[in-house]
């Protein structure tokens, strides 16, 4: 009897242990991989872990198909996300299908430290009332330093295959490149939208990417660009500013950066409706939007703080020392020729011309 | 007399039971012992392939969603013909109103504006705008005005000439989408304008490079399954390792691998140009093209071919090709007309195996292909996952399966399905 019982205590004890190890709730945040979440994991998600042992967050890197999986997971009717990491006119579309939740800014987001309220705080970058927004980063273009004698000066550059010769690699997305191919076909930056709205504007823009198109190698993560312009394999290509930075500055590759043409783009946090852990998931949002901790991100990536309050707390890397600012997307003397996108339509008009895209890359 | 006594004799068993029964019955046990031993995989094959095969093919023709986005027009419109002249009358025009709130209340419109926007572009826009503006119409008394004043789109023909069409339950719009096709305003079809047309093109390339992959793994992987079947045992099993050592890295690694192999930069080039035979300017474009696609897709499925090869030759004994020789036959007649009829049966199987597997794939085609080499199977990935456009995607899948059941067949007719082995 005694050796039973002694048994049986030790399986319960032993389980008990291990249903307590296993009571932490896990979140799942999605976002775009590589330098990005991994700067996403030191300013926020280890922050926030230290803080909260009992929650652990794991990574998941498909934002890029990010808004098509949570129109199919919701469709499936089994949501599998907390927190998606989204671009401006994505976070409307899923915000006007009633994909994602909708938010209350002065109640479930952080006051700056000098008490203004987050809706002021963030200002105009609250373009919708689901989206939370986090950073602003653009595509801009990246070439090889040791290919050219005379090294491009300006975004039309890539359309200049006599003067530029070489492969290009450009984002396997209608945008930027419609609206860079408008503008280096003369349109006014402007008049790009309105040009675009037209079916010759669309014809035009194309048409001027089919000058290049057999030079082009397409790519859709943001390390691809890195590793082709590394290998040698393209002279010339856009990418994220961000991986632009971290592959220059962090990796010393022979890389140079044109901040001419660059594409702005907001990018910040949707929560999925039926999200697992809803609660938890307010609770590190709150924590992850803060003044501090947007001011931290840009510790380790060269991407800029939508918070007002954020910008002057803007350092230094955290590993390399160097100071941050000049190498903001949003810092004055990067904002000459930058293009600002026109969310509302992209949000209208994205699906239809991202087949139209498709079409015509299939074409050739 | 022994005849005409048997016929009219049943034979019975020991306990009066006619045999025939006895023996039915007896069958029939065994029959059930083996059903009953086949049920889990066939409830498992019924479950993960054959139930989704068939929602698949419903989804190509499935417009519920008009159905249940708009219920009131759907009624409304019935009696509003293709060919009129004019829009549809107020009662239609109350009835949109009605969906519309209930739509954008329940943020479930936009999904019939993105379905709608595959026939016509501007029609997610289109829903859009109207979801955002109807919800401060409270019952207009002039429904049509209050519509045309959020959008004049509503007082276009076009546009309702779409909803009526796609107002049924089911519809042939992603068939059609699928073989570059579309109906017009007056119910007429035409091809699609010519920036527009993708798909008939991809299955085209689909077959010709499937077909070219299967020659080039028969032509690569005969001599090495040769190789293996007469060799000595001991070192056929060392051979057999390396054949199937690339099963055992991870496919993305061997895609990743040809990436860095075949690039302008890569190590192939860069060889060519140190011995000289290249210009450094002259590089060869092994990737991102067709050319790339081919060499992956070959490397990766040759095993599946030089298998089956080796397993059917290895039951040919050797002594017929030397009893050819030496009845007279030259070494290369001897080979083609004893040893290789012999083998069609293993070149049957692995050619099966390996077309169909390369119809299907596209992964390698998404990483090596760049855009001239990526196939129709990219693309309904791409509707599945991106566009989320299941019932083109699904329409595709269906004209692939279809395509490939004729292949099959037509294979049956020429080369007959039971001169396929395996080993």
């Amino acid at each position: 009897m005694n050796k039973i019982f002694k048994q049986a205590l030790l399986a319960v004890a032993t389980t008990s242990i291990v249903v307590a190890a296993q009571a932490e709730t896990t979140m799942v945040i999605v976002s775009w991989g590589g330098a990005y979440t991994k700067s996403q994991q030191r300013a926020y998600h280890q922050p926030y872990m230290d803080a909260n042992p009992g929650i652990k967050i794991v990574n998941d890197d498909s934002a890029s198909e990010g808004a098509s999986k949570l129109r199919a997971q919701v469709e499936a009717g089994n949501v599998t996300w907390d927190l998606l990491d989204a671009e401006a006119p994505n976070a409307i579309t899923l915000c006007d299908e009633g994909l994602v939740e909708e938010i209350n800014f002065d109640k479930d987001l952080a006051p700056a430290p000098d008490g203004t309220s987050a809706t002021e705080d963030f200002g105009k970058s609250l373009i919708s009332d689901c989206f939370i927004p986090q950073i602003a980063y653009s595509t801009t273009l990246g070439y090889r330093s040791d290919i050219y004698d005379v090294a491009p000066t300006k975004m039309a550059d890539v359309f200049d295959l006599k003067k530029f010769p070489g492969k290009r690699s450009l984002e396997k997305r209608p945008d930027p490149n419609l609206e860079w191919a408008l503008i280096a076909d003369g349109v006014d930056p402007k008049d790009v939208y309105k040009v675009l709205d037209t079916e010759e504007g669309v014809a035009r823009a194309f048409a001027k990417l089919d000058t290049i198109k057999d030079q082009v190698i397409w790519w859709t993560k943001g390390s691809q660009p890195m590793q082709l312009l590394a290998d040698g394999e393209v002279a010339f290509g856009s990418a994220y500013n961000g991986r632009l930075f971290e592959a220059i500055e962090v990796n010393k590759q022979p890389i140079k950066m044109l901040w001419d043409g660059q594409a702005l783009q907001l990018d910040g946090w949707v929560v999925p409706k039926g999200a697992p852990n809803k609660a938890e998931i307010m609770k590190y949002l709150r924590f992850a939007t803060d003044t501090q901790r947007l001011a931290d991100q840009a510790k380790f990536i060269s991407y800029g703080p939508l918070r007002a309050s954020s910008a002057p707390m803007v350092g230094k890397h955290a590993d390399l020392g160097i100071d941050m600012a000049p190498h903001m997307p949003t810092a004055p003397e990067n904002m000459k020729g930058a293009i600002f996108y026109d969310f509302e339509w992209w949000a209208d008009n994205k699906d239809d011309l991202a087949e139209r895209f498709e079409a015509w890359l299939a074409k050739g | 007399m022994a005849d005409a006594e048997a016929e009219n004799e049943v034979i019975t068993t020991a306990d009066g039971i006619p045999l025939k029964e006895s023996l039915k019955k007896a069958l029939w046990e065994r029959k059930k012992t083996a059903l009953l031993l086949v049920a889990p995989l066939f409830l498992f094959v019924m479950i993960t392939f054959l139930i989704p095969i068939f929602d698949m093919l419903i989804r190509s023709v499935d417009n519920s969603i008009a159905g249940e986005q708009f219920p009131n027009v759907v009624v409304e419109i019935r009696g509003w013909g293709l060919d009129s002249t004019e829009i549809p009358d107020e009662a239609t025009f109350q009835a949109l109103v009605k969906d519309f709130k209930v739509g954008a209340e329940a943020k479930t419109i936009s999904r019939l504006g993105r379905r709608l926007n595959y026939e016509m572009s501007g029609m997610s826009g289109l829903f859009r705008k109207t979801a955002r503006k109807v919800k401060k119409l409270e019952a207009p008394e002039n429904a049509t005005e209050a519509m045309i004043a959020i959008d004049k789109k509503w007082g276009q023909l076009d546009i309702w000439r779409v909803i009526k069409r796609e107002s049924t339950k089911y519809t042939s719009s992603y068939y059609l989408a699928a073989v570059d096709a579309e109906k017009l305003s007056d119910g007429s079809f035409a091809v699609k304008s010519e920036d527009r047309q993708v798909y008939l093109k991809l299955f085209w390339r689909t077959l010709r490079l499937s077909f070219t992959i299967t020659f080039l793994t028969i032509i690569l992987g005969y001599p090495i399954a040769y190789l293996l079947s007469t060799v000595k045992t001991k070192t056929s099993n060392m051979l057999i390792i390396l054949v199937l050592l690339p099963f055992w890295t991870s496919l993305l690694v061997r895609t990743s691998s040809w990436i860095a192999l075949l690039q302008k930069e890569g190590v192939i080039n860069d060889m060519l140009v140190g011995i000289g035979v290249l210009g450094d300017d002259n590089r060869l474009a092994m990737i991102h093209n067709e050319t790339g696609t081919i060499i992956a897709m070959t490397h990766i499925l040759l095993p599946f071919m030089v298998l089956p090869l080796f397993s059917v030759m290895k039951t040919i004994p050797p002594s017929w090709v030397r009893a050819a020789r030496s009845m007279g036959a030259t070494p290369f007649t001897a080979f083609v007309r004893v040893y290789l009829p012999n083998t069609i049966a293993g070149i049957g199987a692995g050619g099966i195996l390996v077309f169909i597997l390369a119809i299907g794939y596209y992964i390698t085609p998404a990483l090596v292909g760049g855009t001239k080499g990526t196939l129709i199977s990219n693309f309904i990935a791409y509707h599945v996952s991106t566009s989320l456009n299941w019932g083109l995607a699904a329409a595709l899948g269906s004209i692939l399966l279809l395509l490939v059941l004729a292949l099959y067949i037509l294979y049956d007719k020429v080369v007959g399905i039971n001169n396929m082995k395996l080993g």
